[in-house]
Formats: structure tokens, sequence, C-alpha cells
């Protein structure tokens, strides 16, 4: 937690022209609007990709520098595109930064890139780059837009980083592919429920139970 | 065809989208909370991924693939288009749910009514993404790919009416309020996945 408040404040800090209205566009998805545990969006790469730290890490900074860019291009060209066609026009985009992306993972971390599988390919279809992209970017300016892009994504890498905590620790008692208990002369056999797709989703329920309980947001 | 049984089974039961790779996840947690909209959604998925995974394997090694293209002339035998990969199969599937939607508009309205909304939604369905790569991964032949996406639209229709039954049951329990919704279908999609662990190892 205490990592979140340093980082909202680093981009406060960075940015003082903005206003308060704006700051709260970084600050708010990381808990109250945070994409992936209240607006439900781009589930599938969360549970998918965080057996282990090293992946989910570098997944949230591929979805970071895509939703950041194409929230820009789509704000930039938002008076120009057609309502009609823009469906196209933002898959276009993502799909054009999803491509560098993949293509600079797979010259300089090839291993992840191929542990990622498809998963990389599949942030054209994360619901959180429509979602913002439709819902914020097609409507605001580019400073704006880019803090909007900036807030989502932080707030899923978080999300991402501490489901793959607890499920590279209690899985394999590993974190960051270093052996924890090992080298603190403990051994542990690692509960492999944590490590199968049924341990993710479990993980983020309690998360979620666990967010909702201290921020009083209530469902239905 | 023994094969092709087993690619079916295996993408319906034990490679579920769902329970396996969390494929199409978003709209499998927002569309479930009735049976009879889940159903409708579930159809569309078969309907549409049955379509876009041949058609992607023909794009895929007919045109994409390095070498592919010789049949053009001989010149082209060592471009290589597989980076365009993502941008070209998105644009198929876009363009295949713009057709689908506008088949079932003009054949069934009914249908359409109660899909409507829906429909546009299964452009950015991860599972008909998903689809189309892991046949590329797997390198299937061309009934095997028709055999996988037909089957993998299958298993996620019974998650997802499999699931609405269930939270339409869930109604009724006396969940803690901070679990509710959400938090509470998330623990049910674990332990239905933990289910679905007892096909593993089971082949043809």
């Amino acid at each position: 937690m205490s990592t979140e408040v340093a980082e909202v404040k680093e981009v406060k800090k960075s940015e003082p022209l903005f206003s308060k209205k704006n700051r709260k566009l970084v600050s708010n998805p990381l808990d109250i609007d945070n994409p992936i545990t209240v607006q439900v969006l781009g589930i599938c790469s969360a549970l998918a990709v965080t057996t282990q730290m090293k992946p989910a890490f570098t997944m949230a900074v591929s979805l970071v520098v895509v939703l950041i860019a194409s929230s820009l291009v789509i704000s930039a060209l938002r008076n120009t595109i057609p309502s009609r066609i823009r469906i196209v026009v933002q898959l276009a985009v993502i799909a054009t930064f999803v491509i560098l992306v993949d293509q600079v993972l797979k010259a300089y971390v090839y291993d992840i890139s191929k542990q990622l599988s498809v998963f990389v390919g599949l942030i054209i279809t994360n619901c959180i780059v429509m979602g913002r992209l439709e819902a914020f970017s097609m409507g605001n300016k580019l400073g704006p837009s880019f803090l909007d892009g900036l807030g989502n994504g932080l707030g899923y890498g978080i999300i991402l980083m501490i489901v793959a905590f607890f499920r590279e620790f209690l899985g394999s008692g590993a974190l960051f592919g270093f052996k924890v208990f090992e080298a603190v002369g403990l051994h542990y056999p690692g509960n492999g429920l944590m490590l199968l797709p049924a341990g993710a989703c479990i993980v983020v329920g309690v998360i979620i139970w666990v967010q909702r309980s201290l921020n009083g947001y209530r469902e239905g | 065809m023994e094969n092709l049984i087993s690619i079916g089974i295996r993408s319906i039961f034990i490679d579920n989208m769902i329970f396996a790779y969390f494929l199409g996840m978003c709209s499998y947690l927002a569309v479930s909370k009735k049976v009879k909209t889940a159903f409708g959604l579930g159809v569309a998925v078969i309907f549409v991924l049955g379509f876009t995974v041949p058609i992607n394997w023909l794009i895929q090694n007919h045109i994409l693939n390095q070498g592919s293209l010789a049949w053009i002339s001989p010149e082209l035998a060592t471009v290589d288009l597989t980076f365009l990969q993502f941008i070209v199969f998105i644009a198929v599937i876009a363009s295949m749910v713009q057709l689908t939607e506008m088949a079932i508009e003009k054949f069934s309205p009914a249908l359409y009514g109660s899909l409507g909304i829906f429909l546009p939604l299964i452009a950015v369905n991860c599972a008909i993404l998903g689809g189309a790569l892991f046949m590329v991964g797997r390198s299937y032949t061309l009934p095997e790919a028709t055999v996988f996406g037909l089957g993998s639209g299958i298993g996620w229709l019974l998650a997802i009416v499999a699931l609405a039954g269930i939270r339409e049951k869930m109604k009724y329990s006396n969940v803690p309020g901070p679990l509710r919704g959400l938090g509470i279908t998330f623990i049910l999609v674990g332990l239905m996945s933990l289910g679905f662990l007892s096909f593993m190892g089971f082949s043809l």
C-alpha cells in the first residue's frame, strides 16, 4: 500500500500545474475506481499472467505503455474520427502499439515474451484500453487523457502485482524467482492450488473483498 | 477423425477458454446475471469463433507465413508478414462480427432483439482473438482449426450458462456486504474451475 501512495505523490509533484480534478484522474483508478476490482475491465490477463511476478511486471509495464500511447493518439484525433467507425480506428491504433511492444519484448526479453505467449497480443482486446479510449480520450484533451491512461495503467499494474505476489509466494515460495524460504533455511513445498487458474480467481475474489471492506464500496 | 474428436473434447472441457485460460472474462462476468441472456451471448460466441478461426487460419497460412506468398510470384517467397498478425486478425474479427450482426438482423429479428447489445461486444471478447492466436501457436490443420473454434465456443457457452445458473440462485443467499457481486462471483469461478480440473488427463 505504501508504494501506491509514493507513486501518486511523485506524479503530483512533477505536475504542479495540474488542477485537483486532474490529480484525481491518477489517484482514483488506484483505489475507488480501480479498473480491475471496480470497473471489472481487463480481468483476463490479470488472472492469466500472474503465476509469477516477473511476467506480471512485464505485462503491467506493457499495458501502461500501450494505454498511454493510444490515449494520446486517440485524444489528438478525437475531432477528426467519424463516430460510426470509431471502434475500428481505436482497434487499429491499439493494435499498432501492441505490435511495437510485442516486437520490443521479443527482441530484449525473449524468455518472458515466450512465457506471456498470446497474452501480449490480447492487450488489443483488453477491455481497459478500449474502455478508457471510448469513455475518456474520445472527449478530453491530451493532458487529462495522458493522466487518465497513466492512472488506469497503474491501477491495473498494482492489482496485477498484488495477485502475482500472493500466487508466487504461496505457490512456489519465491518472489521474482528468488526462493525466499530456502534463503532463510526453511523448506516450503509450495501450494500447487495457487498456481492453478482456480487459485487466481480466489485470490482476486479475496482482494476485492478486502478492498471493498476498506473503502466501503457495495454492490447490489 | 479421432484426432478431431479429441481436439473437440479437449477444447470444450480440458482447455476450456474460461477455466483454463480466463479468456473472455469481461463479458463472462458482466453478462452472467441471467441464464437467458447468457445463453444468447454464448450462442453468438460459438458462431463467431466457428467462423473466424478457420478464416484466420487461411489468412495465416496463405498470406502471412514466410514463403506463403510464393503463389503470386517467386520473388515474394522471402516475405514474412507474421508481424501483421494481430492487426489482420482483429480486422477479420471486427468485420465478421459486423457481418454476423447484419445477417442476424436480416434473418431473425427476434434473436437480434435479444442479442442486439452483446454482438458488438464480441469483437473485443478476448476469447475470439485468443482462439485465433492459440490456433496459430499450436499449428493446427484447417479441419482441426474449425473443430477447435467450435469446441472453444461450446466450452465458453457451457461455462457462462453454468455461472449464470449459480448466480441466479445466489440472489437468495446471505453474502457478506463487501463480498457481494463481483467478489463472490470470482470465488465461484475459482471453485468451478477446480471442478473442471477433474477432466484433466482425460483423453480419447
